[in-house]
C-alpha cells in the first residue's frame, strides 16, 4: 500500500487534482498527509475545483534573451495553498489577487499550472 | 509548564570571529576550529575543559563528530541541529539548559564557512521540496521574494523602504573595520541594482563571504571569574512552524512572532527595554518582518519604521550594528555572527558601540522564513 503522496501522484496522472479534509469536517489539507496536521484526525480525499486566487507572485529573471518566468502561491478555493505558475501572463498583467484555474500538463511528470480566469463584470 | 529558563545563570565566557570576509585556503572545519581556539583563548579556558560541542557546517552533516575529531575531544554531548541560520540560537537553548542542569560544564557553539573562496555562491545542501520544486523557485531567494511581494501588496511597503534596510546596514558597516562591504550605497543604487526574483534585487541580498565564529558558554558563577565582562543569557527561545514558507497561514508573519515574545518573557523584558537588535538579514525584507514580529513596531509598519531611519546610525533602535549579513559578512548561516555582535555590544567592545547598552537581542532565521530563534543577552547589571 502506497502513502498519500503516491496516491496523489496516481490521481494527478489520471487528470485529477486531489485535496484532503478531515472526515468529520475541517480545514483542507495540502500537501497530502497520512492524518490531519495538528489534530491527527483521519482524512478523506476530494477533488479540487481547480479555482484559486494568486496570493503572491515573483518573476525570476534569466539571462537575456531568455524571458523571465513566474512562480506564484495560489490560495485554492477549498482553502489550501500551493506553489505554481500562471501561464499566458506578463509582469504587467500578473497581479496578486487575480483569479486563476488549475490545468494539468500531462506527460512523464505531470504538473499543475494555472490560467487566468476571466472574471464576470457587473 | 514549559519555557522555564535559567535566566542569567549561564553566561558567554568567550567569543570570537575568524576569517570574516575572505580567508582562502581553509576548509570549513579549519575555519570553525580556529574560531573555537580564539574563543577559548578569549575566555582563558583550556581546550581540554570543553565537554559540549554544538555546530552546524554547510558541507558536513556530521559536523559535531568532525569537530570532536578536529579538536581531539571526547565530549559528553554533540549537537548538529541544523535549523539553517537559526541553528546556533537553537544550540544555545540546548547548551544553556544542559549547563544549568549540570550535565555539561563548558559548551562551545561554532560555525565556519568558506563559501566565498570555494565558489562564490551560497553554499547549502537544502532544496525546495517536491511540491515546490516543479516550478523552479530560486532557493532560498524566491521564497523571500514571495514574502516581500505579499508584504508590499498587503501593507503598501515600498521599494524605497526595502532599499533603506540595505543603506542602513551599509552605514553601520562603513565604520566597522571587520565589515566586508564598505563604501557609499544609496537608495537609488539599491533600486537600480540587478533584478533577480522580483521584487528582490542584487543589493537586497546578503553578501557571500567566508567567515567563522564561536562562543564559549559556562555557568555564570564561573564566567564571573573570567577575564571578560559578564554577558549572561537572559532568555532564549526557538520556534518552528514549517519548512517551506509556502505553508504559512500569512506569509508576512514569521515564527519570530512566537520566539521573540517567549524569549523576552524569559528575560523579563519588553521590546522597549532592548537596547540593540542583531538579526539575520538574509534579504532586506527579513529586517522588516522580524522587527514587526519581534514587537519593535506594529505588523505592517516595518517599512515606514526602517524608511524613517530608525535602524540607521543615530536612529532610535540600533539594528545590525556590525553591518549585518547585508554588509558585514554572510558565510551562509549568519546566526553566529548576530550572537557575537550582541556579545560585543554587551561587553562594550563593539566597533560601533552603543553607549550604555545593557540588553541585546540576537535573532536567527533558518530555512525560508521557517525556523526562528531569539536570544537575549545582558550585562552584569541585568542579573
Amino acid at each position: 500500500m502506497s502513502g498519500p503522496s503516491a496516491e496523489w501522484d496516481v490521481a494527478l496522472a489520471e487528470g485529477r487534482v486531489l485535496l484532503q479534509r478531515p472526515v468529520g469536517g475541517g480545514s483542507t489539507v495540502f500537501p497530502p498527509r497520512a492524518f490531519a496536521p495538528g489534530t491527527g484526525e483521519a482524512l478523506e480525499w476530494f477533488e479540487a475545483s481547480g479555482l484559486g486566487t494568486v496570493y503572491s507572485a515573483t518573476w525570476i529573471q534569466r539571462k537575456p534573451p531568455e524571458p523571465p518566468y513566474n512562480v506564484v502561491l495560489v490560495d485554492l478555493a477549498e482553502g489550501a495553498r500551493m506553489m505554481g505558475r500562471v501561464e499566458g501572463v506578463s509582469p504587467e498583467t500578473l497581479q496578486i489577487g487575480m483569479a486563476v484555474k488549475a490545468r494539468i500538463i500531462t506527460g512523464e511528470a505531470p504538473v499543475i499550472v494555472f490560467d487566468p480566469v476571466e472574471q464576470a463584470h457587473g | 509548564m514549559g519555557d522555564i529558563f535559567p535566566r542569567g545563570r549561564v553566561s558567554v565566557a568567550g567569543a570570537s570571529t575568524f576569517g570574516v570576509g575572505e580567508m582562502p585556503g581553509h576548509s570549513t572545519i579549519e575555519m570553525a576550529g580556529k574560531a573555537v581556539q580564539l574563543a577559548l583563548a578569549d575566555a582563558a579556558i583550556n581546550l581540554s575543559e570543553v565537554d559540549g560541542l554544538f555546530i552546524a557546517l554547510p558541507d558536513d552533516l556530521f559536523a559535531g563528530l568532525s569537530l570532536a575529531q578536529y579538536l581531539g575531544l571526547h565530549p559528553r554531548f554533540t549537537d548538529n541541529n541544523r535549523a539553517g541560520g537559526a541553528s546556533f540560537m537553537s544550540h544555545l537553548v540546548t547548551a544553556v539548559t544542559m549547563l544549568e542542569a549540570g550535565y555539561l560544564d563548558c559548551a562551545v557553539i561554532a560555525y565556519g564557512a568558506n563559501q566565498r573562496s570555494s565558489g562564490g555562491k551560497l553554499s547549502t545542501p537544502a532544496r525546495p521540496d517536491r511540491w515546490d520544486a516543479p516550478y523552479n523557485p530560486m532557493y532560498p531567494l524566491s521564497f523571500y521574494a514571495l514574502a516581500a511581494a505579499r508584504h508590499m501588496h498587503q501593507y503598501g511597503t515600498t521599494r524605497e523602504e526595502l532599499a533603506s534596510v540595505a543603506v542602513s546596514a551599509r552605514l553601520w558597516a562603513n565604520t566597522n573595520p571587520e565589515a566586508f562591504a564598505k563604501g557609499p550605497l544609496s537608495i537609488e543604487d539599491v533600486i537600480a541594482s540587478r533584478l533577480i526574483s522580483s521584487p528582490i534585487r542584487a543589493r537586497d541580498c546578503c553578501l557571500v563571504t567566508d567567515g567563522a565564529a564561536a562562543i564559549v558558554l559556562t555557568r555564570t558563577d564561573r564566567a564571573k571569574d573570567g577575564p571578560q565582562p559578564l554577558v549572561p543569557v537572559l532568555g532564549a527561545a526557538a520556534a518552528t512552524w514549517y519548512n517551506s514558507v509556502t505553508q504559512a497561514d500569512d506569509i508576512t508573519i514569521t515564527a519570530a512572532a512566537e520566539s521573540g515574545p517567549r524569549a523576552m518573557a524569559m528575560a523579563g523584558l519588553t521590546p522597549g527595554q532592548i537596547d540593540t537588535v542583531q538579526l539575520y538579514d538574509a534579504f532586506t525584507i527579513n529586517t522588516i518582518l522580524f522587527l514587526e514580529d519581534l514587537g519593535f513596531c506594529p505588523k505592517g509598519e516595518g517599512g515606514a519604521f526602517v524608511g524613517g531611519g530608525a535602524i540607521a546610525p543615530g536612529g532610535s533602535l540600533p539594528v545590525n550594528t556590525n553591518g549585518g549579513g547585508l554588509s558585514c559578512c554572510h558565510p551562509g548561516m549568519y546566526g553566529m555572527f548576530a550572537m557575537v555582535e550582541a556579545v560585543r555590544q554587551m561587553r562594550g567592545e563593539a566597533a560601533n558601540q552603543i553607549a550604555g547598552a545593557k540588553t541585546a537581542l540576537a535573532h536567527g532565521n533558518g530555512g525560508t522564513l521557517s525556523a526562528q530563534a531569539t536570544v537575549i543577552f545582558g550585562n552584569a547589571e541585568t542579573v
